[in-house]
């Protein structure tokens, strides 16, 4: 036996080691348990030697890109630039995107409350020409757009459909120094012709030196150039001031103060009333007296009581004496009184003025 | 001088000797290169690096126990490191032990062409004896993929030829 051993020893040796390693196995598998004391040694031996490898792995892969090279960090700064430059575009972009929607639902708003019809446009580019003021919109003849239409905005008029083309139209703005539209004041009611001049604002020319307009005051569309309704928004009254002939008023046109991107053209519209303007609301109300003046000779007027009264408070007035001078009243005491005849008159008066409306009233003297 | 002693002595002066630290340190680098370095380069997962380890200290060594015993010791390295059950790669590993260094008793184990056949036949016998391992004691199925294997087994045997000669000068004279 020992012999066989022996002469086979590298056999049995090999097959003594399979053995055990099967029985190994086997009781692995039977018992669901993994054998951790000789995992535990293995893993122990091994995993210091591979963090440290990686250890100095990573500390010369990282100082080599980083401090020697830096091949690594400008790529990865540019590459931060390029994606700052792309966000800063999108988010300008986010940015109109938001703008141009609220300007969409105001417009809508817009047109949802007016009587007339629109139609949105949007403004695609300019006309050429240094001081023109000249836009293209995207709607056409084909849309329903013709020449000599309102463009405008909820803010204010901003120009007419000069040229209709199937697809596109073009607007003179009404800054252009060739515009020129009816347009009359909402408080004075101070008519006047409001012109471009090349630049933001406009001038309102033929308004006579004695008409009265005030700074502050709106500018609204006539409807005398039959072109403009009555009633749309132009601007805004910014100066006033005497001229040789006419006043020398500048006007701050309205309908661009959002900036111009969408714009509606009226299809269909028509005259409206200007809205009122409306005065400032005080707490405290001073009241002035009785007006009292002086003439050349120094005498003093004053307002004789019966001068205030209407028309109809002295016929009423006229009725009751004649009822007293007959003793009677209608419809009391069965007599009816002659209305026809006048009583005695009363102690002569002084001979004034008759009294206008709207006018001051007269002054009687008064003897001092 | 009869003729078992005129062969042994031949054998002996064909034994290649090795620090003991070499021994340690070898199969040690071998795994954890197979562990680390597929991280980075996935084509290093075709390479048997403790395979190629086992098989030439095994050769060198002219050794069928030292084979044996060398061979177990890595494969349960192995299996330790990996998630199987201890035993699978062992046992094929102390095969491969065993044959190669059977092998050297009959083969010059310093020719390159030998080291090329060496190295292209025990990668095939490892993946023919853990497929049936595997499939025999795991009841589990892995595929067998023949052409992939004989690329693999071409592939392990180049890499071989330079690092049994870098393993050559690691010798004690």
């Amino acid at each position: 036996m020992e012999a066989f051993f022996n002469r086979y020893r590298h056999l049995s040796l090999l097959v003594v080691v399979v053995f055990a390693q099967l029985i190994l196995l086997a009781w692995q598998i039977k018992t669901n348990q993994e054998a951790r004391g000789v995992r535990v040694w293995a893993v122990t031996a091994v995993t210091p030697l591979a963090r440290f490898i990686e250890e100095v792995r990573y500390k010369t892969a990282h100082f080599f890109s980083d401090y020697v090279v830096l091949s690594g960090v400008q790529q990865q700064n540019l590459q931060i630039k390029r994606d700052l430059d792309r966000l800063k575009l999108e988010n300008q972009n986010l940015r109109n995107e938001v703008q141009m929607a609220d300007r969409v639902r105001a417009l809508a708003s817009f047109v949802k409350e007016s009587q007339f019809k629109y139609l949105g446009a949007r403004i695609i580019n300019n006309a050429p020409g240094t001081n023109s003021k000249v836009v293209y919109i995207d709607r056409g003849s084909t849309t329903g757009v013709m020449r000599g239409m309102s463009v405008l905005t909820p803010d204010g008029i901003v120009g007419k459909v000069v040229s209709s083309y199937p697809t596109a139209a073009q607007v003179m703005l009404i800054n252009d120094p060739t515009f020129s539209g009816a347009v009359i004041s909402q408080k004075n009611r101070t008519r006047g012709v409001v012109k471009g001049q090349g630049h933001v604002k406009m001038i309102l020319d033929y308004v006579q030196n004695e008409e009265q307009l005030e700074v502050g005051e709106l500018v609204f569309t006539s409807g005398e150039d039959r072109i403009f309704p009555k009633g749309l928004a132009v601007g805004k009254v910014a100066s006033v001031k005497d001229g040789v002939q006419f006043k020398e008023v500048v006007v701050v046109p309205s309908g661009f103060r959002e900036g111009l991107e969408e714009v509606l053209v009226l299809i269909e519209g028509g005259h409206q009333p200007l809205p009122t303007a409306t005065t400032p609301v005080t707490n405290q109300v001073t009241l002035l007296p009785e007006p009292t003046g002086d003439d050349a000779a120094g005498n003093k007027f004053e307002v004789a009581p019966d001068k205030m009264k209407t028309e109809a408070d002295k016929v009423l007035e006229r009725y009751k004496q004649i009822e007293q001078w007959n003793g009677g009243q209608m419809g009391t005491s069965g007599r009816i009184p002659n209305y026809n005849v006048l009583p005695a008159a009363p102690a002569p008066a002084t001979a004034t003025p008759p009294v206008i409306s709207g006018a001051k009233p007269a002054l009687a003297p008064v003897k001092p | 001088m009869d003729f078992a002693d005129r062969y042994d002595s031949s054998r002996r002066s064909r034994i290649s000797r090795f620090k003991p630290i070499v021994l340690v340190l070898a199969p040690l680098l071998a795994i954890l290169f197979q562990l680390y370095v597929p991280r980075f380069a996935t084509f290093f997962e075709m390479l048997n690096l403790p395979l190629l380890v086992v098989v030439y200290f095994s050769l060198m060594r002219r050794m069928p126990v030292l084979g044996i015993l060398f061979g177990a010791s890595v494969g349960l390295v192995q299996d330790s490191l990996s998630s199987q059950p201890l035993g699978v790669l062992g046992i094929v590993q102390t095969l491969v032990g065993y044959f190669a260094a059977s092998m050297s008793l009959r083969v010059d184990g310093e020719n390159p062409a030998v080291r090329l056949f060496v190295g292209f036949f025990f990668f095939l016998f490892h993946q023919f004896f853990y497929w049936l391992l595997v499939r025999a004691l795991l009841g589990a199925v892995i595929p067998v993929e023949l052409v992939d294997n004989l690329v693999m087994a071409v592939l392990n045997c180049a890499v071989g030829l330079p690092l049994f000669a870098l393993f050559d000068r690691l010798k004690m004279k």
